[in-house]
């Protein structure tokens, strides 16, 4: 079985794109057909994803010695595009983490979904996106991972805009695509640049070549080429300054949110820093900017964080926040650490999301969490669900969170001191929002026109699953050897750091209860604290002005120089090409003139003409008399 | 010789166009239905030629010629080899796809459907020429019909459609021009009085012999790039682009967008490269340069048009750019990306077009600010928009993707700075296109369009049909990248022989 | 070449006397250029008509005297203005006629208002 799975890995991604095709073209209007046919495509690649995991923990497949297959898609020249597969210890994981969220997003959804006339769209649009994820997650090489990158986005921006009929909602979608495009730009330039120096793509073939070229010929052109790369994720991974999309991007079905802005392809950026990790982790430079750039993002958005009031936006800056950790993760060295806080963070941030989901559901499409309140008696399943994310975000041991993050913190003491100081700052205002969230919506009265009940099991099933996750996934992760299993160069020794992770729970308990000071025993006035800040709330509450920094630039340099090329094109391009058609025009004029109407005047002309004319062809037949010798 | 093909495929529309000559002008019906037949035809028989060439042999193959005027050198010789194969099976496809767009046609009907099929069959002539007297002949047959069909059926929105026929009209013309006096220099300069020929193999053939000097080729390359240039909508010769679209009928502006203005890029490289590769290297600098103005600069207008066929003519003429600069590389891999951009475009450009003719048809808006949220009531024309635009974007899956990067590839190394301001371009790109589909498609429900029916029958060939080719040729890129390789591969010695060539300005950029 | 300066009394009266195909051919000159003036000069449409006639008729002059000293003696020259006089008469048939046209659509014959064709 688990032989099987791996030699036939790409089915993984190629049955939800099956499932989009037989929903998309057949059953699109019939809702329960077509989330049947979604979730079990889904399943199949669970399974099948499943049987990777396994092949791989048993069989001899490591870091080093992935296993590779490849077909051509298209060739041109001595140029030759690739597709393919290449499985190794962090695609497994990814496998793992992509499937099973998709999987209980899905379940989820049925419920969620039940009274949306587009829910075959939806899940057609859902089955799209992990195919496209997976297909991304097992790439080869650049450009196949640029293609599937390009594909999520395109599902992200599809989904975002879900309810099409909302004008916020297609200008989040818009918004979103056009960001992570700029990141994209960047990503591509350094692709073509890896591809015209090395002429190859390929990872596993650049890895050979990367530190050899960089032996001769220096760092400098590959810094260049690995800060195009990063500009990628940058974008993807909604990292600090392209940020701006992913709360917008909340838009979108709460669903989508947990699925995609949440769990999966956001951490693309990650993955893809990770997947190209034998490039930066040569580029101290590159690896400063990626740890400064995450480092500053997640202690960035958690301040921002800390003043929203929409349920779904404190958590769209929280996984900012938290993708900024990974990056700070990857950029002092430590890929283990990444990829371990991305798969616990995965299924821990889709739950918190997933409760969103059914807190605003319940509460009929209200997402202030200070309109809520003691949501955990209306919603006790929901509650004990949320509790368990948010222990497990602020990195109370023993939930998932504490070791994940506790390595990254490690790693971060190891390399920089200030660094540090940032992510356990961040770790601090992660605890104290999280709790202000929960307290706040789940604690307290209950409000008279609260509208909340208990959400139907196709939605409770998949909290359960996540939170069960969410607790074990860490521990497992630690105690069976995440770095012996995913890790870059040497195999990663797992220990906890005391000192570290007794400081970070401290930090973490000192939150908790300052949030439970002020939100529910009510010894602080929030209001009264907010004044006392006065101008950092501002900025925070504003998330630092920088959508309207963007909304200059864009009205300066887009818009109003499209005005100004437009006129250009209009009045000087256009305007020659009308001149010399009046040019001509004149130039008939003079010459209609001439056509006078005049008969005679006609005549003396036309005798003038013929006199030229006579007069030419004499002087030509004389001289050619006189050359032949005067025989007139 | 067996089958005359191409013949077929050439002359299928025009016998087509003579039997509709003599049908009473009341059987619209029968005439919509022996319009669509021919081009059917010639769709299949394309296809099959597609599935037929031999990309392991490559060269001109399915070739037909009988003397003509022996003492001009002029025969009708026709071919087709991996670089005008793509062209050939995007014409008829877009041609067939042109007559559906035009199926409810009601104004001189007739009329109408002789002259789509005269212009489709001019247009096939210059693809699958191989003399360049018959080039020229087909080329000149297409001007007129495009010229009284933008007078009769086109429209007036910003400019009357009498200015944008005229406008079009003249372009074309005075494109022809300069490819006119370019072509008999040709003639005259490759060979010695009694030998000369319109033959484009021989023309080759007198290039490499070195019969043609290098400032010649440097001269009579500028006569064709002005000519092919302004057909290609090269920057400064654009401005017809959006205004011509504008005022066209439906199936004027696809076949326009979508095959007429390729002929621009295919005569580039059929006579331009392989006839004059060291006038073509001279001048390859100044392409790129006008190239990444093309990209950038129609982005720009077309992000502030509103107007959807300004919008989609700026885009095209934006779109144009990454093919000049695929020319301009002068490289295997990027001029193979050029002409597989020249078919996406086509297909994509078209499919725009088509379905922008259909909301047009029905509402008789096309201003972004009186059309919105048709996705509720036009979920197929939704579907055509969303293809169109998401392929313009360049989005894997569909047909733009591979051609792009494929262009990027190709030019990065060669014109550092103009390629990555040309690549900036997608992000332009994306900007102008998805703020068009949103304004236009998304958002609240407007009533005032639920009297409106959404496409059905054959109105929904036209999206079937490009749809098919967008999603197959770009989830399958290697069955249009074969065939184009295997045209541009035997460049390759020429194209590596280019490397020390001096160009304009040392090329340095 | 004939170098006139040289010429001397004698052979300017020798020359007058013998007539000769110069004779005829300043005739039709002299008669040329007086149809030619008139036609460019005169207002009324009737004597240009008659100016044409002229000019026509100096050709004649010229035909036949050519075909008199040809080494071969035939009649084209002849025949040819016998042609000549025949498409001259009809012309004059037209040209009157439109005359009068005109002269009823305008009530003048003045060529100087013609200018209907004026662009």
């Amino acid at each position: 079985m688990s032989e099987f799975a791996l030699t036939h890995a790409w089915l993984i991604p190629l049955l939800p794109a099956l499932a989009f095709v037989v929903i998309g073209f057949f059953t699109r209007l019939d809702k329960s057909i077509s989330a049947k046919i979604a979730i079990s495509m889904i399943s199949v690649s669970f399974l099948l994803a499943l049987g990777v995991l396994a092949a791989v923990i048993s069989g001899p497949i490591t870091m080093d010695n992935p296993l590779i297959q490849k077909v051509l898609w298209a060739k041109m020249g001595t140029l030759e595009l690739s597709m393919g597969v290449l499985v190794d210890p962090m695609t497994a994981m990814m496998l793992i983490v992509v499937t099973t969220v998709a999987l209980l997003v899905q379940i989820y959804s049925v419920g969620y979904m039940e009274h949306d006339p587009g829910a075959g769209r939806f899940f057609a649009f859902l089955s799209l996106f992990a195919s496209s994820m997976l297909g991304l997650v097992i790439s080869v090489n650049f450009l196949q991972m640029y293609a599937f990158w390009e594909l999520v986005g395109v599902c992200s921006y599809l989904l975002i805009g879900f309810y099409y009929y909302k004008i916020s909602a297609r200008e989040a979608a818009k918004k979103a695509f056009i960001t992570t495009r700029i990141g994209d730009f960047g990503m591509l330039l350094g692709i073509l640049l890896l591809q015209i120096t090395f002429g190859t793509l390929d990872f596993m073939e650049l890895k050979e070549l990367v530190p050899a070229y960089i032996w001769i010929s220096g760092t400098g052109f590959m810094t260049v080429v690995g800060l195009l790369l990063f500009i990628g994720p940058i974008g993807k991974s909604g990292q600090f300054p392209l940020h701006v999309w992913l709360p917008d991007a909340m838009e979108g079905p709460t669903p989508v949110s947990a699925l995609i802005h949440a769990a999966t392809m956001v951490v693309a950026g990650v993955y893809l820093v990770g997947r190209a990790y034998f490039i930066f982790s040569a580029l101290p430079a590159v690896m400063t900017v990626i740890a400064w750039i995450g480092g500053f993002t997640a202690f960035f958005a958690a301040t921002i964080a800390i003043t929203q009031r929409p349920f779904k936006r404190i958590l769209a800056y929280s996984t900012i926040s938290q993708l900024g950790y990974m990056m700070l993760a990857l950029g002092v060295g430590s890929l283990t650490a990444s990829m371990f806080h991305l798969m616990t963070h995965a299924f821990f941030k889709a739950l918190l999301f997933l409760c969103a989901g059914a807190v605003i559901e319940a509460m009929n499409e209200e997402a202030d969490i200070f309109k809520m309140g003691g949501l955990r008696h209306r919603m006790p399943t929901t509650f004990k669900c949320m509790a368990v994310g948010v222990l497990a975000i602020a990195g109370v041991p023993p939930f998932a969170g504490f070791f994940s993050k506790d390595m990254i913190l490690a790693a971060a003491a190891e390399v920089s001191m200030p660094l540090y100081l940032l992510a356990a700052a961040t770790a601090f205002l992660t605890a104290f929002y999280m709790a202000r969230l929960l307290f706040v919506a789940f604690f307290g009265e209950v409000r008279e026109d609260c509208p909340a009940h208990e959400t139907n099991s196709y939605m409770r099933m998949p909290l359960v699953v996540l939170a069960v996750l969410a607790v074990v996934s860490g521990a497992w992760g630690h105690f069976a050897g995440f770095g012996e299993w995913v890790y870059f160069g040497a195999v990663q020794e797992e220990h906890i750091d005391f000192m570290i992770a007794g400081s970070s729970v401290l930090l973490t308990l000192i939150a908790f209860a300052l949030a439970y000071e002020i939100y529910v025993a009510k010894r602080f006035s929030a209001h009264l604290l907010a004044q006392r800040f006065g101008i950092l709330y501002t900025l925070s509450y504003n998330k630092y002005y920088v959508d309207e920094f963007y909304t200059i630039v864009r009205n300066t340099f887009v818009d109003k120089l499209g005005a100004v090329l437009y006129w250009f094109d209009l009045h000087v391009v256009d305007g020659v090409v009308n001149g010399l058609a009046k040019g001509v025009g004149c130039l008939s004029c003079v010459f209609t003139a001439l056509q006078n109407g005049q008969a005679q005047r006609y005549v003396a002309v036309f005798y003038c003409g013929v006199i030229v004319l006579v007069a030419y062809s004499v002087f030509c037949a004389v001289r050619i008399l006189n050359l032949l010798g005067g025989a007139f | 010789m067996g089958f005359p093909l191409l013949s077929t495929v050439l002359l299928a529309p025009l016998l087509m166009a003579l039997v509709i000559c003599f049908l009473p002008r009341e059987a619209r019906e029968q005439i919509r239905v022996l319009a669509a037949a021919a081009m059917g035809l010639a769709t299949c028989l394309t296809l099959y030629a597609y599935a037929a060439y031999d990309t392991a042999v490559g060269g001109m193959q399915f070739t037909e010629q009988i003397p003509w005027v022996t003492d001009l050198g002029v025969s009708y010789s026709l071919g087709i080899d991996g670089i005008s194969l793509p062209m050939l099976l995007l014409t008829d496809v877009i041609g067939l796809a042109s007559v559906f767009s035009s199926w409810n046609i009601e104004k001189r009907a007739k009329e109408f459907f002789i002259l789509l099929l005269i212009l489709i069959a001019g247009v096939t002539g210059t693809f699958v020429a191989c003399d360049l007297f018959i080039f020229l002949l087909c080329y000149e047959v297409v001007v007129i019909p495009i010229y009284i069909m933008v007078l009769i059926w086109g429209s007036t929105k910003r400019v009357p459609k009498e200015y944008s026929g005229m406008k079009l009209t003249i372009f074309l013309l005075m494109g022809s021009a300069f490819m006119l006096v370019g072509i008999v220099s040709l003639y005259l300069g490759a060979y010695p009085a009694g030998q000369r020929t319109f033959d484009i193999q021989a023309l080759i053939m007198a290039s490499q012999m070195g019969n043609m000097s290098a400032e010649f080729q440097i001269f009579v390359f500028l006569l064709l790039l002005t000519g092919f240039g302004s057909l290609l909508s090269m920057f400064p010769f654009h401005s017809w682009s959006p205004d011509g679209y504008a005022g066209a009928p439906t199936a004027v502006s696809m076949i326009h967008a979508g095959v007429l203005k390729k002929i621009g890029g295919y005569g580039l490289i059929r006579l331009g490269l392989m006839v004059l590769p060291l006038g073509a290297k001279f001048w390859a600098p100044l392409i790129a340069g006008l190239a990444m103005i093309n990209v950038m600069y129609a982005a720009y207008c077309a992000m502030v048009q509103k107007d959807l066929k300004y919008i989609i003519g700026y885009s095209s003429v934006s779109h144009m750019g990454y093919v000049l600069l695929g020319f301009a590389a002068l490289n295997v891999v990027s001029i193979s990306g050029a002409i597989a951009n020249m078919v996406a475009h086509g297909i994509m450009a078209s499919l725009f077009f088509s379905q922008i003719g259909y909301v047009y048809e029905k509402t008789h808006m096309r201003s972004i600010p009186d059309l919105k949220g048709l996705a509720h009531y036009f979920p197929r024309v939704t579907i055509g928009f969303m293809l169109a635009g998401m392929a313009s974007v360049g989005l894997p899956g569909l047909i733009e993707f591979v051609p792009e990067v494929t262009i990027f590839m190709g030019t990065i190394g060669v014109y550092p700075f103009f390629a990555v301001i040309a690549i900036a371009g997608i992000i332009f790109t994306a900007l102008y296109i998805l703020r068009m589909l949103a304004k236009v498609l998304f958002g609240p429900k407007d009533e005032h369009f639920a009297k409106y029916e959404d496409q059905k029958g054959v109105e929904v060939l036209p999206l079937l049909l490009l749809g098919l080719f967008l999603v197959g040729f770009g989830i399958f890129p290697e069955l249009l990248m074969r065939v184009i390789d295997s045209g541009v591969q035997p460049l390759a010695p020429m194209l590596a022989a280019l490397s020390d060539v001096p160009m304009l300005l040392g090329g340095g950029f | 070449m004939i170098d006139i300066f040289s010429l001397s009394v004698m052979d300017i009266v020798n020359w007058s006397l013998h007539v000769g195909l110069a004779h005829f051919l300043l005739l039709a000159a002299v008669l040329f250029s007086i149809g030619l003036y008139g036609l460019l000069t005169k207002k009324g449409i009737i004597s240009t008509l008659m100016c044409v006639e002229l000019m026509l008729n100096a050709a004649n002059i010229n035909l036949v005297a050519f075909n008199h000293y040809r080494p071969f003696q035939d009649f084209s020259g002849q025949l040819m203005a016998i042609f000549s006089v025949a498409v001259a008469a009809s012309e004059v048939a037209v040209g009157i006629a439109l005359a009068f046209r005109i002269y009823r659509e305008h009530g003048s014959i003045h060529v100087d208002e013609l200018n209907n064709m004026k662009g």
